[in-house]
């Protein structure tokens, strides 16, 4: 794994890469100790603010705080442009083919993609097959996670289509970066980002309800205890919207309403944090007290909108994965401006063959995995954890992908012994509406050991500022 | 306005002040168990400060010896017991957490803060054996959460329903310090005589009260139970007082009034009136006794109607 992009540090030569020259600079008139400091404001304040988050199954530290990394991830406007350019085609093919997917199927008719892959898919909801949703759009908020493998080379390793979180700590990363160091913003052009709950609530409102003239927007949580109930607490404050869990609503002569002081309001869009599987106890799992008996039905009869729409797993699901840029050339006949890492799909005998072959080379994935849990990382793995891998793979081949491991690039963190080079991705977050939009940039999550490629918070990887540098 | 969230803020305010209350009352019975006294009437104190919160029984479930260091534990730190400090402290920062989206950043980050704080505290508390400085400390941020609610949050719905939860707890809280502090006194054979240590009797009831100083200011006189009764209940300008309290409970209500609450605004509206229009000879006469236990049924049924008109209805 020696051989890796840093991002701020030209390959050989040892360069300070352009647009990390001014920060450099910057930061090596800086004394250790203020640095020290500054990380130790970072730690109390994030404390204080309760910017945390719940570890499942991890009693004693129920609540925990995301390690958050003081050097910035920087991104120069060339390459964020490329990028921009490619998640707008890519989301907007992945909104299309949901929609083919629950009204005429042609990517099926097509021979693009088998019909086994969808309706074999957990992820598939029959309920939603014929369903017009408005302005149909299912993914409105989506978060792209990308790596960089080298100069200009990046891949999406994942579409998150269903309740994609994060973007709480790319707008608090920023604001903490700008009250550690606001000498930096004054001598770089960074990109705002702190716009986002404003179009995240825009993009909510244009795809209420036809026919509704002022809709009532509402995040709807799981509850207090959910690993992500900062982030939405936090985002309906920044777009001054109700938080509700699902005791609040229910369901009357086909509209929701949700309880208030005053008595029952009626809500129009909800911005839900919560998994199909618990949005309604009638149509789905019958012992979630988490969701609105009912709900389904008025969905389906179009009087309220769900962000992002039942059903969307369909697409961002790992064995669907493999298909998206052919899905770019069927519905918008373009060729894909991002990468797709090339993938095994274990389901083909001939690719479980190979996969096999090259267990210690290759990263193989479980198809409904998510959070870093149940993967195996060939090159970081022991004979026996490769052994055991081997076995689950044989008994259910079409449950697992596999794909090369990537370099990942990797840029400077504060690590125990200084500043030294960790492996990074970085999680956009497009919002589609009536329009496709993004604040520039992303979350950056850094994996903090070292060589380790798993970036994510619930695995102990950490965040970090991302800047776009305007030209 | 969502009904949950009227629920959480209510009873934040609640824990809040009902963690200050208890705070005062045992920094009280510390200070009076230091007067000279017989191992009974120590006894008797603290077996006082439990009465107050009806806690007797589950006290004696875990503990076998009524003392000092017992009861303050209990009182202080035991995560078991809904009343103690520790357990206030946590329920307002729950209740907080569950809205804070609702406050202003000011007043979440104090209540996250004390909680934060609190964890360490009590660790000190076990270690020096010195409680003074903590409940010195605990009242200190009850102030601060007032002052920074006050002080940060929109004049709207949100801060009537915190407001309503704060007088709504004192109130019943000051009745209970009072009926407890009357009846012991009465026990102990304390009469309208003035001696020495009836002296030093009141003057740490009304301290509990922040109630010294004022006393003073108001009556210029000796102190005698029939004044400071008055003082705790009659008198509008004294901020703990029954009447001060319903004042401000009735005012919250009305500013929050929905379509099915008129009964329980009147039912404030006479609980106010019987205050303002009393004199303490009155009560007196008709018992101060009876009068308190009336008025601690009257404030719990109260927080009931409130639970059912505007919030989430208690679980029966």
């Amino acid at each position: 794994m020696a051989n890796f992009f840093d991002e701020m540090m030209a390959g050989g030569t040892g360069a300070v890469r352009e647009h990390y020259r001014e920060f450099d600079s910057w930061l090596q008139r800086q004394s250790a100790e203020r640095i020290e400091r500054k990380r130790a404001e970072a730690d109390l304040t994030f404390r204080r603010v309760g910017i945390t988050f719940a570890v499942y199954g991890d009693d004693a530290g129920t609540e925990r705080l995301i390690p958050f990394d003081t050097i910035p991830r920087i991104i120069p406007a060339h390459e964020w442009n490329a990028l921009e350019m490619g998640l707008v085609q890519r989301v907007k093919a992945l909104n299309m083919f949901v929609h083919d997917i629950y009204h005429d199927q042609n990517i099926i008719k097509a021979g693009i993609i088998p019909a086994q892959q969808i309706y074999q898919n957990a992820q598939y909801r029959p309920e939603m097959q014929g369903i017009n949703v408005a302005s149909d759009i299912y993914a409105h908020i989506a978060g792209v996670d990308i790596v960089r493998a080298g100069e200009g080379e990046f891949y999406v390793l994942e579409d998150n289509l269903r309740v994609p979180s994060g973007v709480s700590y790319m707008l608090e990363n920023r604001k903490m970066m700008m009250r550690l160091f606001p000498e930096l913003f004054a001598r770089h052009r960074i990109a705002p980002v702190e716009h986002y709950p404003d179009m995240l609530l825009e993009n909510l409102r244009s795809v209420a309800p036809n026919a509704v003239n002022d809709p009532t927007v509402v995040v709807m949580t799981p509850g207090m205890y959910n690993s992500a109930y900062f982030e939405h607490a936090f985002l309906a404050q920044q777009m001054g919207v109700e938080l509700v869990e699902g005791k609040d609503l229910f369901v009357n002569a086909n509209h929701v309403y949700m309880r208030t002081i005053r008595g029952p309001k009626r809500v129009d869009v909800i911005y839900r944090r919560i998994d199909d599987d618990f949005l309604d106890p009638l149509a789905f799992r019958s012992d979630s007290s988490l969701g609105v008996p009912g709900l389904l039905s008025v969905y389906r009869a179009g009087r309220v909108t769900l962000a992002n729409a039942i059903g969307t797993g369909v697409a961002d699901d790992k064995s669907i994965y493999p298909f998206v840029p052919d899905m770019v050339r069927f519905y918008l006949s373009e060729e894909p401006i991002l990468n797709n890492v090339p993938t095994w799909q274990c389901r083909k005998p001939e690719d479980l063959a190979y996969t096999l072959a090259h267990l210690s080379e290759l990263v193989v994935k479980e198809v409904h995995g998510a959070g870093g849990y149940g993967m195996l990382i060939g090159p970081a793995s022991t004979k026996q954890q490769i052994e055991d891998f081997r076995q689950l793979l044989i008994a259910r081949p079409d449950g697992y992908i596999a794909q090369p491991t990537l370099a990942l690039s990797a840029c400077p963190t504060y690590v125990e012994n200084g500043i030294a080079p960790r492996h990074i991705d970085l999680r956009p977050f497009v919002l589609s509406g009536k329009t496709i939009s993004m604040v520039p940039g992303g979350l950056t999550r850094v994996a903090l050991q070292e060589g380790s490629l798993v970036v994510n918070s619930s695995q102990g990887g950490g965040t970090k500022d991302t800047w776009i540098l305007e030209e | 306005m969502l009904s949950r969230t009227a629920d959480h803020l209510y009873w934040m305010a609640r824990y809040t002040e009902r963690a200050e209350n208890t705070a005062r009352m045992l920094d009280v019975a510390v200070q009076t168990s230091m007067l000279p006294q017989s191992t009974e009437d120590a006894e008797s104190g603290w077996r006082a400060v439990l009465g107050i919160s009806e806690l007797e029984e589950a006290f004696e479930a875990k503990h076998d010896v009524l003392d000092a260091r017992n009861v303050l534990e209990f009182m202080i730190s035991d995560a078991t017991n809904s009343s103690s400090i520790v357990s206030c402290l946590t329920g307002a920062r729950e209740n907080a957490r569950a809205v804070r989206g609702v406050l202003t950043t000011e007043v979440w980050e104090t209540h996250n803060a004390t909680w934060l704080e609190m964890q360490r505290r009590v660790n000190k508390v076990a270690l020096d054996g010195d409680p003074s400085e903590f409940f010195e400390w605990v009242k200190y941020r009850s102030h601060l959460s007032r002052g920074v609610t006050v002080g940060t949050m929109l004049t709207d719905e949100a801060m009537y329903f915190l407001r309503l939860g704060t007088f709504l707890e004192r109130a019943d809280n000051t009745a209970r310090i009072l009926d407890i502090k009357y009846h012991a006194a009465k026990q102990a054979g304390l009469g309208d005589a003035v001696t020495q240590r009836d002296f030093y009797y009141w003057a740490a009831l009304l301290r509990s009260v922040s109630g010294f100083e004022i006393y003073r200011k108001v009556y210029r006189d000796a102190i005698t139970p029939a004044r400071v009764a008055e003082l705790l209940m009659l008198r509008a300008d004294m901020p703990r007082s029954l009447l001060a309290c319903m004042e401000q409970v009735l005012f919250n209500l009305k500013a929050v009034r929905n379509d099915v609450s008129l009964d329980t605004e009147r039912m404030a509206g006479r609980m106010h009136a019987d205050l303002q229009f009393a004199s303490i000879d009155d009560v007196l006469e008709a018992g101060l006794d009876d009068t308190l236990s009336d008025f601690l049924e009257n404030i719990f049924e109260l927080g009931n109607r409130i639970s059912r008109d505007f919030l989430v209805p208690l679980a029966a």
